[in-house]
């Protein structure tokens, strides 16, 4: 544990206890209400990016497995379309519940896979997983009213990838809507975070889901690619980097499949003079530093007025030398492990480049583990536009610190991206908040707070961001046939 | 009107005028109320155990004004408490002691015979506790009275009234003249910030004490229906520490009034630690009004010891 100033007052080791969940050697794919191998028996490890242990065998979807989860859930999608949607209600509803009974199962198994702080899997992640179930189970059986007019028909066969970041609930952001409205799902989770899709088709089998409804086909992007291009899915749902999702566009392209796409960002956090501080520093530690920056609408860029900027920046490195780095399975950890290997490589170039074009660096003394994929919090300050760490997404705990002189400036920077996913907006001057975020191009904007998800609310992207909404009655729009 | 130089030199125009004053104060940064109660919070999950648990037990007993605070309060009573802040805990004399006992001050003498030959201070509340509806001179004679019989420490009410008017100079000077009033005896200045209401006024508030003398501010009386939380606490402190790192001046805090069970305790504890640091860590610096939450302190500790509950017959009553 790496509290930098060794205090009277250190916390003893407070783990959260492995033994509530149970992860089994191996696991298969689960195709219409059953777990299988793979077609060419390919299998891969999952392993925990804390320890970099394994955790299991994972079954890995191939072009054969995902057409065979196709037409299973092609045949689910006759009857399970034609229930009542107070029928379908009642099964969504029965899963928010059981993912309420598991949900300390389901936490510390989603820190383990993912490398997550517990503290965010049971008091962020998981709570949300289950609201986002209830909702949408609210909304079966009043498609009619929803604004999509008499009767809106669901798509068919919904296709959706999802990234490692959140794993169960970006599950939740496809499958709930999806169900709600009728469709059957094919659902690929992210190579380095399978298990809690695979522990979530347990709980379909808990419900009395009918065979088909969901199925879930681990694998890499070749999988992810085999189930965006075949030909019988009808809706294509994505999370994940932008690249990804223009090779996903480019797929589907031409054919009759509806599209949406929840891509990378660089969310401007802009802090004015007048802004109540204290909260303002939070809200930068929890718009960059939550889930270890591993967040599309992270607060990547602090936009800080040039006159409070020596002020907050010192509040601000007092406030993270207080973060508690390490073992993500201890109830008092700020900061766990980053996902992979691959992303904590990213990251470190990221950094570098950063370091290399002339930003100043500055982290708190803090000792990394010797083993899993660590990266310490880090800001990078003397930051401009013309920056790599200004632009790019680095989807990592890595904050550039930028300034303005006035509101036109700072909405100017913000805007100044490719991306358009999330803003925040620190001023106790309620007029200046509502002037600011109407100029905003930013899917999702936040006052006088950051990185709050509710799923009434919409979510989604401008420009490079994506396209279409998750979450709210706008969310049902994705897998309803109103063309 | 005459001002005497506030306690921050490094700040000594602010207190010139009422009108420097006012925008002094209300050029404070603002404080967004839902951010700093989710900040409170999700410092209230932090999981205190084991050896983590035993230190801040021991420090939350040693940091305990142990008051009463009745009309009903009688010599035999306060005898009895000051018997309890010296040895908490009779079966275990490795148990600290309380920080003070907190007495009326027509109380203050009994109450220094109790714990004499003891560490244990003792506090008295004056200036017309709890609500402060007095003229200045009854209650400067009242921390008199309570100073020349012995009090260590004296715990003021603020004219929430005048406060509340806008009018903050006269509630600047009369926690100056108090102060004067209270001559070597450590000052605490009581907020009432359940009268208060918002967090704009606590945090005007705690600068308010300060600039004026205060050695320690506290939340509340006791005697309202809101009295300390969390979230106040961690707003008195973010105060405390942004008045050393521009005055280099110290000031202690107390939250006051319903904290009454070791995991409450804890959790102030944690704020403490995560928002000043170690430098408040200790009695002088922090404590807690409180009567019924050292028993609870005594039975959890107790529990570390032995492994098991006892039950409310092995704690005093007292």
């Amino acid at each position: 544990m790496a509290s930098p100033k060794a205090s009277a007052f250190e916390y003893a080791p407070a783990p959260e206890s492995r033994s509530v969940v149970d992860i089994a050697p191996s696991y298969g794919l689960f195709i219409d209400g059953e777990f299988t191998e793979a077609a060419d028996g390919r299998v891969f490890k999952s392993i925990s990016p804390s320890t970099e242990e394994v955790l299991s065998e994972v079954a890995q979807a191939g072009e054969a497995d995902v057409d065979r989860a196709v037409r299973a859930a092609r045949k689910a999608f006759e009857k399970w379309s034609a229930l009542p949607g107070s029928e379908r209600a009642k099964y969504l509803f029965r899963i928010a519940r059981i993912v309420q009974e598991r949900s300390r199962e389901l936490a510390v198994l989603e820190t383990l896979d993912n490398g997550k702080p517990i503290k965010e899997t049971r008091d962020a992640d998981l709570p949300l997983v289950a609201a986002h179930f209830f909702y949408y189970a609210g909304w079966a059986d009043k498609l009619d009213h929803a604004g999509f007019g008499p009767s809106p028909k669901p798509l068919g066969v919904a296709g959706q990838v999802i990234p490692w970041n959140f794993p169960l609930l970006m599950l939740a952001w496809k499958i709930a809507p999806a169900l709600a409205t009728g469709n059957t799902v094919v659902l690929k989770p992210a190579e380095t975070t399978p298990l809690s899709a695979l522990f979530f088709a347990d709980i379909c089998r808990q419900a009395g889901l009918p065979r088909g409804v969901v199925n879930v086909l681990p694998g890499y992007g070749d999988t992810g690619a085999a189930v965006v291009a075949h030909p019988d899915v009808n809706k294509v749902a994505f999370t994940g980097s932008t690249a990804v999702g223009k090779e996903i566009a480019r797929t589907v392209a031409g054919t009759r499949k509806k599209l949406t796409l929840e891509l990378g960002g660089k969310g401007a956090n802009i802090v004015f003079d007048d802004a109540p501080v204290d909260q303002a520093v939070e809200g930068i530690v929890t718009g960059i530093f939550f889930n270890q920056g591993q967040v599309c609408c992270a607060g990547s860029r602090l936009l800080v007025q040039e006159s409070i900027h020596d002020e907050l920046l010192d509040s601000l490195k007092r406030r993270l030398s207080t973060l508690r780095l390490g073992d993500p399975l201890d109830k008092n950890t700020d900061i766990g492990a980053i996902n992979s290997a691959e992303q904590l490589a990213r990251i470190t170039a990221l950094a570098e480049q950063g370091e290399a074009e002339g930003a100043e660096r500055w982290s708190p003394a803090c000792e990394l583990p010797s083993s899993g994929y660590w990266f310490a919090p880090t800001l990078f300050t003397n930051v401009t536009q013309a920056h790599t760490i200004a632009r790019d997404e680095i989807f990592g705990p890595v904050l550039s610190v930028l300034t303005f002189r006035t509101p036109e400036e700072a909405v100017a920077k913000a805007n100044n991206t490719q991306y358009g996913l999330s803003a925040g907006i620190w001023t106790e001057k309620g007029s200046r908040i509502l002037a600011v975020a109407n100029k905003l191009r930013a899917g999702v904007v936040w006052s006088n707070t950051f990185n709050k998800f509710d799923p009434t609310s919409p979510f989604g992207g401008y420009k490079e961001s994506g396209f279409g909404r998750e979450g709210g009655r706008h969310g049902l729009e994705a897998y309803l046939d109103v063309r | 009107m005459p001002t005497t130089a506030n306690a921050a030199p490094a700040l000594a125009d602010v207190t010139t005028s009422d009108s420097t004053l006012r925008r002094f104060l209300h050029g404070l940064p603002g404080v967004d109320a839902v951010g700093l109660e989710a900040r409170a919070a999700s410092l209230g999950t932090r999981s205190i155990k084991t050896t983590a648990k035993a230190y801040a037990i021991d420090l939350a007993i040693s940091m305990v004004d142990l008051t009463t605070l009745e009309g009903a309060d009688t010599p035999g009573k306060v005898r009895a408490l000051g018997a309890k802040a010296v040895h908490p805990d009779p079966t275990d004399r490795t148990t600290p002691a309380t920080a003070a006992v907190c007495v009326y001050p027509d109380m203050v003498a009994t109450a220094k015979e109790a714990v004499a030959g003891s560490a244990v201070k003792v506090a008295s509340v004056a200036t017309a506790f709890p609500a402060g509806r007095a003229p200045l001179g009854v209650k400067l004679a009242d921390v008199r009275e309570a100073v020349a019989a012995g009090a260590d420490e004296i715990d003021m009410v603020i004219d929430r009234g005048a406060f509340l008017a806008g009018r903050y100079l006269k509630v600047y000077e009369e926690i100056r003249a108090v102060k004067e009033a209270s001559g070597a005896a450590r000052l605490k200045v009581i907020f009432e910030t359940g009268e208060l209401s918002t967090y704009d006024n606590i945090r005007r508030a705690s600068w308010l004490g300060m600039l004026a003398g205060a050695d320690f501010i506290k939340t509340s009386t006791g005697k309202v229906a809101v009295n300390a939380t969390p979230a106040n606490t961690l707003l008195m402190l973010e105060a405390v520490r942004d008045f050393r790192a521009q005055t280099g001046i110290q000031v202690g805090v107390k939250p006051a009034g319903g904290i009454r069970t070791s995991k409450d305790a804890i959790k102030f504890l944690v704020l403490v630690n995560e928002t000043v640091g170690e430098d408040w860590l200790d009695n002088h610096w922090f404590r807690f009004g409180a009567s019924s939450l050292l028993n609870d302190l005594l039975m959890q500790r107790q529990k570390l010891a032995t492994g098991r509950y006892s039950g409310p017959d092995y704690v005093t009553v007292d």
